[in-house]
């Protein structure tokens, strides 16, 4: 067994553990740490395809591969960085909900998760409409 | 005359390739420069860049017509193996002016909606920047060859498109963002896991240095045992899982619905209408251009049937939704599936007709379907809400708000001369060849689920108001008619997408083998505004609108029982689908049946 077939082994791996949390993870973060298990696995194949030569075939490393890892790392990173800043939006404005939920709306929306307008409740999503036909012919 | 010739060498001359590196230029410069412009300057930026990139994007279509061959870029003068190369064909030109085109008019729209005295400054900024972003994706996506950067532009599509999801920043609304990030990310890590194994195997990522490869049996390295094929038919099935996951095919489907029908209805419209296309036409690439034989692999099999279960199923989720812009969401869903018709009647000399039949497919609900949404966001302003059952009498307070959704409607459903129209009896004419009438069933079945769920939509416009608590009234009448202007003309665009020229139609044939766009398209319109013709498409889907209407105010009949019971068993089913161990379950099932039928 060569060394580029133990690499792309462990990447082939590291990808499968990777989709088993993601798909099978309990929590958001446990997901998107899986989905990053991924990644790595993917990189590592692409690094075992660069050691085994490529193009070039010789001994010498392939180096396309390895730029585009590191292209690839760039963007893994901008997607985890992207749903991090999601899930902690997503934790405070639930705290912030939580909060508010105490008194006024108990009656209002038990609806599921997907209906989100509960335009009657949002003094924001109102203006709008206010804003619009004040700005119409002003 | 002196302009003429100043920009002669673009248009016909030598220098027309030239043109394809500022549609590339435009957006990101623009996607820099706009948060340091702040809100309202990014509002003007990304307006005037728009305007700016659909001249030039028609420019790059005349120029392809006029060259009749495909226009090469190399970026920084390096050729293919080495440098990045921009290649515009055909399909690609019509994509492109699509694009531009349908941004800059749902920008004007939102013009208003997002500005800063109305959405806050952080909203505004969000939106011009990330619709920015999604043009920089989707041009990107038309323009590439090469199957990493086509990786790197379908991520900036999707990085820029799950904002969009979450502006306001409701609860439900980034749980949609979060969960439409992951499936894509799952999605994105299959593709380039296949693009890896591609690389491994031809040691290129061009699509069309792939193609010659496969041709010649993979003699470029010797193809012992058919290895070669085997790992490159393996590493298309990965990247085509992916991009599956993108473009939710029914059942991977999961994050579209809570996405679309949460996020503001210009985001929707974007959406809906572009962002997943942009992984259709790469599937169609991939499928197409890459792979040699598609006629001999079953793999059409499977993505024509998932299809049809996308058309029946949605159409049918769509008719059942309780929130318009849910509905409007679904009937996506449903129209998607009209797309992955292609993959099985693509074979043989009908071929291009298939393809023709899905690139017109992609406009013309590009159009209805934004215009739907902006209409959508219209009632949503006006009432407040948008529970169906709350509307009841919504037409009278919006008479024309209703006409335009019925005038979309139409050109979804199919009725001549829509582009609706125009894709089913395109497709119905590849499949005649092969002889495979269960495909164009398919289709009118769905046209008429289709008219289902408009006839529902009027009978409930027109029909009693609903309880005093529900409508707050007022605001519906005085919402400001400009903002049906951008609609009505979308809804007309589609409503009579199959008068167009059909030497105009021939824009997509250039540099495509085997497609003949202009003479099917007059083909199929021949007989379209015949009496008989006319009346064999309206006929059925009268029909089916007067049951509808019946049946809606038929109220608590033993039939409205048994429908809810239906009803009640298909919503279950569907929530099941929906749920993420199933589709991840699902991702993966279909990713080893597409290996292992395209295998063999």
């Amino acid at each position: 067994m060569t060394e580029a077939q133990i690499y792309g082994i462990c990447g082939a791996g590291l990808v499968g553990i990777g989709l088993y949390g993601a798909i099978l993870g309990r929590s958001a973060l446990r997901r998107l740490l899986a989905f990053n298990l991924v990644g790595s696995g993917v990189f590592l194949i692409f690094g075992a395809i660069a050691r085994r030569g490529g193009l070039a075939g010789g001994a010498a490393s392939d180096p396309v591969p390895q730029a585009l890892v590191i292209t690839g790392l760039v963007v893994a990173f901008a997607a985890t960085a992207l749903a991090a800043a999601l899930l902690i939006r997503l934790a405070a404005v639930e705290r912030d909900e939580a909060s508010a939920r105490g008194k006024p709306e108990a009656a209002g929306a038990p609806s599921a998760p997907v209906a989100a307008p509960a335009k009657s409740t949002d003094p924001r999503t109102e203006q709008p409409a206010t804003g619009q036909s004040g700005a119409g012919h002003s | 005359m002196t302009l003429w010739a100043a920009v002669d060498p673009w248009l016909a001359g030598p220098r027309s390739a030239e043109l394809l590196f500022p549609l590339l230029a435009l957006p990101v410069v623009g996607l820099l420069l706009a948060p340091l412009l702040g809100a309202r300057g990014a509002r003007l930026l990304a307006l005037l860049n728009l305007a700016a990139g659909s001249v030039l994007a028609l420019a790059c279509a005349l120029a392809l017509v006029a060259a009749d061959a495909p226009l090469i870029y190399p970026l920084g003068g390096w050729a293919a193996p080495l440098g990045v190369e921009l290649r515009l064909d055909g399909p690609a030109a019509v994509m492109l002016v699509l694009t531009a085109v349908l941004l800059l008019l749902i920008g004007l729209h939102a013009a208003w909606e997002f500005s800063v005295p109305a959405m806050g400054r952080r909203a505004t900024l969000g939106f011009w920047t990330l619709l920015l972003g999604v043009w920089a994706g989707l041009n990107g996506l038309f323009l590439g060859r090469d199957l990493f950067n086509l990786y790197v532009a379908i991520e900036v599509l999707t990085f820029s498109a799950v904002p969009m999801v979450c502006l306001k920043g409701h609860a439900a609304q980034l749980h949609a963002a979060f969960r439409y990030l992951l499936f894509a990310l799952l999605g994105s890590a299959l593709y380039l896991l296949g693009a890896g194994l591609m690389l491994g195997v031809h040691g290129t990522l061009d699509i069309a240095e792939i193609r010659a490869a496969l041709d010649a049996g993979g003699t470029h390295p010797p193809d012992i045992g058919g290895h070669v094929r085997a790992a490159s038919l393996a590493a298309v099935a990965l990247m085509s899982t992916g991009l599956l996951a993108k473009t939710a095919l029914m059942p991977l489907h999961l994050w579209l619905p809570p996405a679309h029908g949460g996020a503001p209805a210009p985001a929707s419209a974007v959406l809906s209408a572009l962002v997943v296309k942009g992984s259709f036409f790469l599937l169609l690439r991939l499928w197409l251009d890459l792979v040699p034989d598609l006629p001999e692999l079953h793999v059409g099999l499977l993505l024509g049937g998932l299809g049809v279960f996308a058309i029946l199923l949605g159409n049918l989720m769509a008719l059942m939704q309780a929130r318009l812009k849910l509905l409007v969401a679904y009937s996506t869903l449903a129209q998607l599936g009209y797309l992955f018709l292609v993959f099985p009647l693509a074979s043989g000399a009908s071929g291009g007709v298939a393809s023709t039949a899905a690139l017109v497919q992609v406009v013309s609900h590009a159009l209805a379907k934004a215009s739907l949404f902006l209409l959508a966001g219209r009632i949503l302003t006006a009432f407040g809400h948008d529970r169906l059952p709350a509307l009841g009498g919504f037409g009278r307070d919006m008479p024309l708000t209703l006409l335009v959704i019925l005038l979309a409607g139409l050109a979804l459903v199919g009725l001549p001369p829509s582009g609706g129209y125009l894709v089913k009896s395109l497709y119905a004419a590849a499949a005649a060849e092969q002889g495979a009438w269960w495909w164009p069933s398919a289709l009118e079945l769905g046209g008429l689920l289709s008219a289902a769920y408009l006839a529902r939509i009027l009978a409930i416009a027109v029909g009693p108001r609903a309880a005093a608590e529900a409508t707050p009234a007022g605001p519906g009448v005085t919402a400001p008619l400009r903002g049906l202007v951008v609609p009505a003309l979308l809804a007309l665009g589609a409503l009579l997408l199959g008068l167009l020229p059909p030497a105009l139609v021939g824009v997509m044939d250039v540099a495509r083998a085997g497609m003949a766009s202009s003479g099917a398209v007059a083909d199929v319109m021949r007989s379209a505004l015949t009496p008989s013709g006319f009346w064999g498409s309206a006929g059925p889907v009268l029909a089916v609108a007067l049951i509808v209407v019946l049946l809606h105010n038929a109220g608590a009949s033993a039939w409205g029982r048994w429908l809810a019971c239906v009803g009640h068993g298909l919503t279950g089913l569907e929530g099941w689908l929906r749920q993420w161990r199933t589709a991840g379950a699902l991702l993966l099932l279909i990713l080893f049946i597409q290996g292992w039928t395209a295998m063999g």
